[in-house]
């Protein structure tokens, strides 16, 4: 194993690794939404399973808890046929000590083909990426506060399943964007799929320094945030947020920022609600608005299981594509 | 008997005494007896043809880990001594982060024990200036005085209360001793990793805050001037920092600062990919910031740049950007990073000076000049030589550098020490 720096590789198979939105085109997410799209249908079937990654192995590396995430990479994998490991922090290796590079080093070893990879620290999966062999993919199934590039995905599928192209519309982003992997990730794909207007709703103590720097618009006030809004995205609050001193409490998180039928009348009427679960009713959003006509919370989960299947075939599928995925610099 | 060393056809460059022009340089006895003409019966050991090349005073490097004694898979004496000694270093300040921490006359010793063995590189120990670098308690700060320490750090582990501050600096003024001091708020750099700025928002580390470095020195140059202390100030990294210390140090002329070379050249951009060897303390700022800490160079409000040596082992830096060990194994590349910026506002001069008689009048040794009957600490430096730190040699046992795979230009072929050679590039001559 050696040290490449030169990742995600271009060339083919179209996708070798997902890290970030970086190294995504518009054409590659558009090729994404194509294979999902092929694969919804399959959801829908009685035998619910495709035999494109048949005698792959898929590791499912997961160094922070995650239920729904994890739960649908795995039925994923599954209808694509993949033998799936699913390793949890709290029965690896790593708690014995060993290190996160030799865990992945010895799974290599027993011949895996794609990690799928969920850590609390930022940057881990391009750590993994940098030391795999050739042939082996690395998915980012969420590092940090930095990605979560299938559930960026999954979003902008489902914004585009309601309201079609993207590009167009108003999309405003409530609540934690400072640790959230899903807000820096939604803002990316945003921006890569040609929206021009995205918002950001938080006060300054759940915001990053510079987000500006991210092309998004920054409101501190809920209604003004939403004002015309076709999509709203929140987010979930941690409850350790108070004792840091960046919220007084979620009664007044609520008060201020809380998705409800009244502070949504800024947003145009048919405007649609995502939230990347689980969701704290009473925090960031209201019952009502969780379970009402605009929301797409159930889609999403629903739509999460055909973006990621298409992600791991295309990164790991039988056919390498003729066009290669085109690199894009990040900054 | 030292060798009597005749260096002929470089250009001396002695910032201190204001000279720089082509001419020999005499040594005998370990120090430099003659520049231009011989003295009466000179009859050179050894020539060295300096053709091409600079003849500058030998570095003084404010602040490099050793690691010895306590980490001694990162690092040993022996080891970075060679490394110091092949970058054109001879006299550096060893900083006080070893296990344990030398806050005792016995480690004080013991380096100077160890260091006295290899020969070549002098080392001036820093000492902890509170017991085991804890921040609650003094350290015997004048009997290490007494047994050699150069200075008295809280650089490594930032002393957070301001009373214990205000006391350290009170007590260190009573004696005269240097102090090396951190300009850090700690509760504002609190889990950061890196400059909080707009490579951090998409990252989504934990930001540091130009703030901390704000602060910090606010707090400590207000602190100093009411206690009197004489404080050196380790590695700006901001911009604003280096606005707040043009104003300051004017008006107090017992601080100083220094800046790490690698702020001089990296920027937070570098950490785009998560790549944990551009992880140092403090951060890799913007852009801006590094524009104006070379402007700062230039100015002479930092009048030193030192390596801030930190040598690894590979799996120190294997890590997530944020869980990664911080710092650059830094000693060879020195020289070359700050001959690279000569040019435009920076003069040959203030570089060499920057390396050589600033850090020495900081110390208070005599030391980085070539005047007469100086300590002959010489190194040769070919300015042109292009070499890559992967390829051409690397004698630290830390490989965590990030210009390990980049072209510098400029290296020591001739380190000479006290009188004597301790490095030479070229065997073969």
């Amino acid at each position: 194993m050696t040290d490449r720096t030169d990742l995600p590789a271009t060339g083919s198979p179209p996708l070798r690794h997902l890290l970030d939105m970086s190294n995504l085109s518009r054409d590659a997410i558009e090729e994404i939404f194509r294979t999902a799209d092929s694969f919804v249908s399959v959801g829908a079937r009685q035998v619910r399973k495709v035999p494109l990654l048949r005698g792959k192995t898929i590791v499912l590396l997961f160094f922070e808890p995650s239920t729904r995430t994890r739960t649908t990479f795995e039925i994923a994998a599954k209808r694509l046929s993949a033998d799936v490991v699913t390793i949890n922090t709290s029965v690896s290796a790593t708690a014995k000590g060993e290190s996160l590079l030799d865990t992945v080093r010895t799974l290599q070893a027993m011949q895996s083909d794609m990690f799928v990879v969920r850590h609390r620290d930022s940057g881990v999966p391009h750590l993994i990426a940098r030391h795999v062999d050739p042939g082996v993919s690395v998915i980012n199934a969420g590092d940090g506060w930095h990605a979560h590039p299938t559930q960026a995905l999954l979003d902008m599928y489902t914004i585009r399943q309601h309201k079609g192209d993207l590009a167009p519309l108003s999309v405003a982003i409530v609540g934690d964007i400072l640790h959230s992997r899903v807000a820096r990730t939604q803002i990316a794909a945003l921006g890569r799929l040609g929206v021009t207007d995205i918002r950001v709703v938080a006060p300054k103590t759940l915001l990053p320094q510079e987000i500006a720097s991210l092309g998004v618009r920054v409101f501190h006030q809920l209604d003004r945030g939403l004002a015309d809004a076709d999509v709203v995205m929140t987010l979930r609050l941690q409850r350790e947020r108070m004792s840091s001193a960046l919220l007084p409490s979620e009664r007044e998180y609520f008060r201020f920022y809380g998705l409800t039928p009244k502070s949504l009348r800024a947003a145009k009427p048919d405007a649609i609600i995502l939230h990347p679960g689980p969701i704290n009713r009473g925090v960031e959003i209201d019952s009502v608005v969780a379970d009402g006509p605009g929301s797409v919370i159930l889609p999403q989960v629903s739509n999460g299981i055909a973006i990621r299947m298409a992600v791991m075939a295309l990164a790991a599928g039988p056919t390498p594509r003729q066009q290669p995925v085109e690199s894009e610099t990040p900054r | 008997m030292k060798p009597r060393i005749h260096i002929n056809r470089g250009r001396v460059i002695d910032p201190a005494n204001q000279v720089d022009r082509q001419t020999p340089v005499y040594i005998a006895d370990g120090r430099v007896v003659a520049l231009d003409r011989a003295p009466d019966g000179f009859t050179p050991d050894q020539t060295i043809d300096a053709t091409g090349c600079w003849v500058i005073p030998g570095l003084v490097d404010l602040r490099a880990a050793l690691r010895e004694p306590g980490a001694e898979h990162k690092a040993t004496i022996a080891s970075e001594l060679a490394a110091a000694a092949a970058g054109g270093i001879t006299s550096l300040c060893s900083t006080p982060d070893t296990q344990p921490v030398a806050d005792s006359e016995a480690v004080i010793e013991l380096i100077h024990h160890r260091a006295g063995a290899v020969g070549g590189t002098r080392v001036y120990p820093l000492g902890a200036a509170t017991l085991g670098l804890a921040g609650a308690q003094l350290a015997e700060m004048a009997t290490l005085a007494a047994s050699g320490c150069a200075g008295f750090c809280d650089s490594v582990g930032p002393v957070t209360n301001n009373l214990i501050r205000w006391r350290m600096m009170q007590y260190a003024a009573s004696h005269d001793l240097l102090l090396y001091l951190r300009p850090w708020d700690s509760t504002l750099a609190a889990a950061g990793c890196m400059h909080d700025g707009t490579v951090c928002a998409r990252l989504g580390l934990p930001g540091i805050p130009v703030e901390a470095e704000i602060i910090g020195l606010q707090r400590d140059i207000a602190l100093a001037r009411r206690s009197g202390a004489r404080v050196h100030f380790c590695g700006i990294s901001s911009a604003q920092g280096a606005a707040i210390l043009a104003h300051e140090l004017p008006r107090n002329k017992r601080l100083s600062a220094d800046v790490s070379a690698h702020q001089l050249y990296l920027t937070d951009d570098d950490c785009g990919s998560f790549n944990s060897l551009y992880r140092v303390d403090p951060p890799l700022r913007s852009n801006d910031d590094r524009t104006a800490l070379r402007q700062a160079l230039a100015a002479g409000t930092l009048s030193a740049v030192c390596s801030d040596h930190q040598p690894h082992e590979a799996d120190a830096k294997l890590q997530p950007f944020s869980e990664a060990e911080p710092g650059i194994s830094a000693l060879e590349t020195l020289l070359p990073l700050v001959l690279q910026l000569i040019g435009g506002e920076l003069t040959a001069s203030t570089a060499i000076a920057a390396i050589t008689s600033g850090p020495a009048r900081i110390l208070g040794i005599d030391a980085g000049h070539l005047g007469l009957q100086a300590v002959a600490d010489v190194c040769v430096v070919d300015p042109e030589r292009t070499w890559q730190p992967a390829t051409d040699g690397w004698l630290s046992s830390g490989r965590n550098t990030p210009f390990m795979e980049t072209p510098l230009r400029g290296r020591a072929t001739w380190t000479i020490a006290g009188g004597e050679i301790i490095a030479r590039l070229d065997r073969d001559e």
